[in-house]
């Protein structure tokens, strides 16, 4: 294993902020793997030291092929983790809204170039992501659809569900986006945790990394076939909103399978505790994400359901 | 009259409500069917727009005699944002102007977002106020994609401002107000000046007195109007950024709008411990300050200055 800095940047009120990369194997540029971007990233972060840690045992047991070089990254932005930020301490930017990166421009521009610049080049490129919409969801691979990454790739990560997202105007400036234009196969993968690191689901994420890497000749050890993974366009999933905010019920939880009709949850008022709503599932599927905050608006995603 | 045009039900016995001030004019004249919107506070730690919209409303009614046909103001589309000085929509951590056209079928700020896009729809103008950010010091400039330039620079022109960019398209602006709106066939003009969290008077007067010309032009208005200053207009490769390369405090040595020589001393970037002079920060052409840092503490990356320059500017 080699430790480097990859990318470096002053404060002049804190000890530099030196992002760490650890580099495994010998020859060309295989695999990288990217954490935290955001503050609150922990579970991203967490993964990723739990692959560091496993990949030290692989490649002391000779298990990494000859001529392939892997490169973790578990935490960029750990200034922000530092002081409990989600964005950017000074500015409150979004490093993943920054790709490809700008070496003249503002801060979060020359962090996204410096780092883009030592991701270049890789086969392949793993992303751990988390999403704007807070909630419980399915461990999962995502792509976006830019027509350069293959979707079967998504199958060798042996994930129950792997997603294919048409990219939005936003979507743009995110590292999964730019990393294909710029030749790498990248995925996003997401676990069911951000804020809280889960032990379970880091270890589905650290199992489903290796597995891939196993597939596509990286790594030559024992692992877990994983599921047969479906691949699904995002607007096969049936989305159900809040008709009215309140304190959210739920009865069931990710990975259920419900039928239409089923009772999924109630809303009751937050000064009267009546039930206000009771929701029902329109269609029949499988529970894929779940609204977690105590109170909710109107209009918020409560599920998203994967049609049978 | 003030309506709500868009809400939705917050968590406890709360909705959140988009409101607008619809000013209808009693103009002696043959009525002009026409309709200006007037947004702002997309950004909740922008405000310089509160007070524009606060005078045009206060001289529109006690003009009304003199207005023909409507003026639609938006003061707060992000209203817990500017409620809470928080520069997003609180909640959702999201830029209010990357959500844009919007769709009923969303989240409810997707939701808010359409309803705000179909209420501003076929107004003849709309002019969407901002003001930078709390790092950033503008003067009046209206701001201009490239895709839409032919069509708004005669309008821009209007406004009073002191500057006219006309900027790149980049795909990631697609969903802010403006470019929704102008796609759409609704000409809106951005205009972005002073500062965030603060309201600075001068500018707010320069742009209201632009507003009223606006109107005039669009035989709107019969009161009088204020002679409007002649605009800078600009492509982008006549701006150019300066950036600060070390880290510390900075500390301006020139006024805000002023000509510049190149290699002319803007200000330094000193670190606050030590007391030395880290980086001394000079123009890299001559031309015009129109981007002036406000907020001193700098990173390596931090925008110190815009210029308005290079060729084609004397
Ligand atoms: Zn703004």
């Amino acid at each position: 294993m080699n430790k480097q800095v990859v990318y470096s940047i002053q404060s002049p009120y804190r000890q530099p902020m030196d992002v760490i990369g650890f580099k495994f194997g010998k020859g060309e540029k295989a695999l990288c793997v990217v954490g935290a971007m955001r503050g609150n990233e922990v579970q991203q972060m967490y993964v990723c030291s739990q692959l560091v840690s496993r990949l030290k045992e692989l490649e002391r047991d000779g298990c990494i092929c000859e001529g392939k070089e892997i490169m973790i990254i578990p935490c960029v932005n750990y200034y922000s983790m530092n002081i409990g930020k989600r964005f950017w301490t000074m500015d409150n930017t979004d490093i993943n809204r920054m790709f490809p990166g700008y070496e003249l421009g503002e801060t979060t521009q020359r962090i996204a170039d410096g780092l883009f610049k030592e991701l270049q080049g890789y086969t392949y490129g793993v992303q751990l992501a988390s999403f704007y919409q807070q909630g419980d969801f399915l461990p999962h691979v995502k792509l976006m659809k830019t027509g350069f990454t293959s979707n079967e790739l998504m199958k060798d990560f042996g994930l129950p569900y792997a997603f294919v997202r048409t990219p939005r105007p936003y979507d743009t400036t995110t590292l999964n986006y730019n990393w294909q234009v710029w030749g790498t196969n990248a995925f996003s993968l997401y676990t069911n945790a951000t804020d809280n690191p889960d032990e379970n689901s880091a270890k589905t994420a650290v199992d489903a990394i290796i597995r891939f890497m196993v597939k596509r000749g990286i790594l030559k050890t024992r692992v877990g076939s994983g599921y047969l993974t479906e691949v699904i366009s995002e607007d096969r999933l049936y989305q159900i909103q809040s008709a009215s905010a309140g304190i959210c019920r739920s009865f069931v939880k990710t990975g259920d399978e419900v039928k239409c009709g089923d009772l999924l949850c109630e809303l009751t008022d937050p000064l009267e505790g009546c039930v206000i709503a009771k929701i029902f599932s329109p269609v029949n599927g499988i529970v894929f994400f779940r609204f977690n905050r105590p109170l909710e608006y109107e209009k918020s995603v409560l599920y998203k359901i994967i049609r049978l | 009259m003030t309506t709500v045009i868009a809400s939705a039900g917050l968590a406890v016995n709360e909705r959140i409500e988009i409101r607008r001030n619809r000013i209808t004019g009693k103009s002696a004249e043959t009525p002009s069917g026409k309709r200006v919107c007037i947004v702002t506070g997309t950004h909740g730690d922008e405000l310089e727009g509160q007070y524009v919209c606060a005078e045009l409303a206060r001289i529109l009614s006690e003009n009304l005699q003199q207005l023909n046909g409507i003026v639609d103001i938006y003061p707060a589309i992000n209203p817990l944002g500017i409620d809470s000085i928080t520069r997003g929509i609180p909640l959702f951590d999201l830029d209010m102007n990357r959500i844009f056209p919007g769709t009923a079928e969303g989240t409810m700020a997707e939701c808010l977002a359409a309803d705000i896009i179909s209420d501003i729809s076929g107004a003849d103008i709309c002019i969407d106020i901002h003001s930078s950010n709390i790092y950033l010091k503008e003067i009046p400039q209206i701001r201009i994609n490239e895709i839409s330039a032919d069509e708004l620079v005669p309008y821009a022109k209007m406004l009073n401002c002191d500057f006219i960019w006309i900027h790149s398209a980049a795909t990631v602006l697609e969903s802010t107000l403006a470019y929704s709106l102008n796609v759409t066939g609704t000409k809106t003009l951005v205009v972005e000046m002073g500062v965030g969290m603060r309201i600075t008077k001068e500018y707010c007067r320069q742009l209201t007195a632009g507003i009223f010309n606006l109107l005039k032009n669009l035989g709107m208005w019969t009161g009088d109007v204020e002679k409007v200053r002649e605009p800078i207009v600009s492509g982008e490769g006549t701006v150019e950024f300066v950036n600060s390369d070390a880290d510390g405090i900075f500390v301006p040595c020139v006024e805000h709008w002023v000509d510049i020589e190149k290699g002319e001393h803007i200000g330094d970037v000193i670190n606050p411990i030590t007391g030395e002079t880290v980086e001394r920060v000079t123009a890299p052409c001559r031309g015009k300050i129109f981007t002036l840092r406000e907020f001193p503490i700098v990173y390596g990356g931090s925008l110190i200055a815009r210029i308005l320059g290079g060729e084609g500017n004397e």
